[in-house]
């Protein structure tokens, strides 16, 4: 996230539009922006519906528990198709805003 | 003179494990900040090397020149405790990360990206196939870059764990 933001303007150039999504309200997302200065789009998706139809669901994994998202990145193009996808291993280790560029350049 | 039980503090052993103390917090309050740092925690790694080879000296002068030093008895206490340290370390960085599910379920490459619509910051119902829509906004865009005020190219979708 904080390498996304870092990395906003490029990203954007490639006229790609970044959007987070979690479990969190959009009042903790909110708050989240405001802290760390994110200046993209957050979508709240509390009952993780969209998380769980695009399978990226971790149960149990919350702080109390809740089903929470793993991180995960898509690329989906103007047609509403994916091009480009990272699914980390590691939570550690996600996506670089490079990666973000690269794949960009292949759509059109 | 000085009398034989004024031996000098063993100060090997605290800088070890104060340096194992800093190893463990430098990285969540700072290497976490920058991919090169934080996708393999070498600075950290490193840090506790030296921590271990100041408490190893430190344990060495403690117990072999033990009418020189002190640090018999807290220096295998702040050993252990930088263990137990470096252990939390490990696990908080190369167990508990990987046990993420496996998402066969996703949608691959090539595939449709299942429409959504969520609600943004303020309450307002947003539809992927309006952000693959709408124009990019021409304030956040870089001045004068062909992307200002077009639709985009794609949409990048970052899942993410929350503010936990």
């Amino acid at each position: 996230m904080r390498s996304i933001e870092r990395s906003l303007d490029a990203i954007e150039a490639q006229g790609i539009r970044p959007v987070a999504i979690s479990v969190d309200s959009p009042e903790d997302s909110r708050k989240l922006c405001q802290k760390a200065g994110y200046t993209f789009t957050f979508l709240s998706d509390p009952k993780a519906e969209v998380i769980r139809r695009y399978d990226v669901l971790h149960p149990g994994a919350g702080v109390n528990g809740q089903d929470i998202a793993r991180p995960a990145e898509f690329l989906v193009d103007a047609t509403g198709t994916v091009r480009w996808v990272n699914l980390t291993e590691n939570f550690w280790v996600r996506a670089r805003p490079e990666q973000v560029i690269e794949a960009a350049k292949a759509l059109r | 003179m000085p009398f034989m039980n004024s031996r000098k503090f063993n100060w090997l052993v605290l800088a070890g494990f104060l340096v194992c103390v800093i190893a463990f917090l430098s990285f969540f309050f700072f290497f976490v900040r920058f991919p090169v740092t934080r996708d393999f925690p070498w600075v950290n790694l490193l840090l506790f090397g030296l921590a271990a080879i100041l408490l190893v000296i430190g344990l060495q002068r403690a117990f072999a020149k033990a009418d020189e030093y002190r640090g018999k008895i807290f220096g295998p206490i702040l050993a252990a405790l930088s263990v137990v340290v470096f252990g939390v370390f490990v696990f908080a960085l190369f167990i508990v990360p990987r046990h993420l599910p496996a998402a066969h379920g996703a949608p691959q490459v090539g595939q449709k990206a299942p429409e959504f619509s969520l609600v943004d910051m303020n309450g307002r119902a947003v539809k992927l196939s309006e952000l693959l829509t709408a124009p990019m906004n021409a304030a956040s865009s870089v001045a004068g870059s062909s992307a200002s005020g077009h639709t985009p190219k794609g949409v990048l979708l970052v899942f993410y764990r929350g503010y936990w």
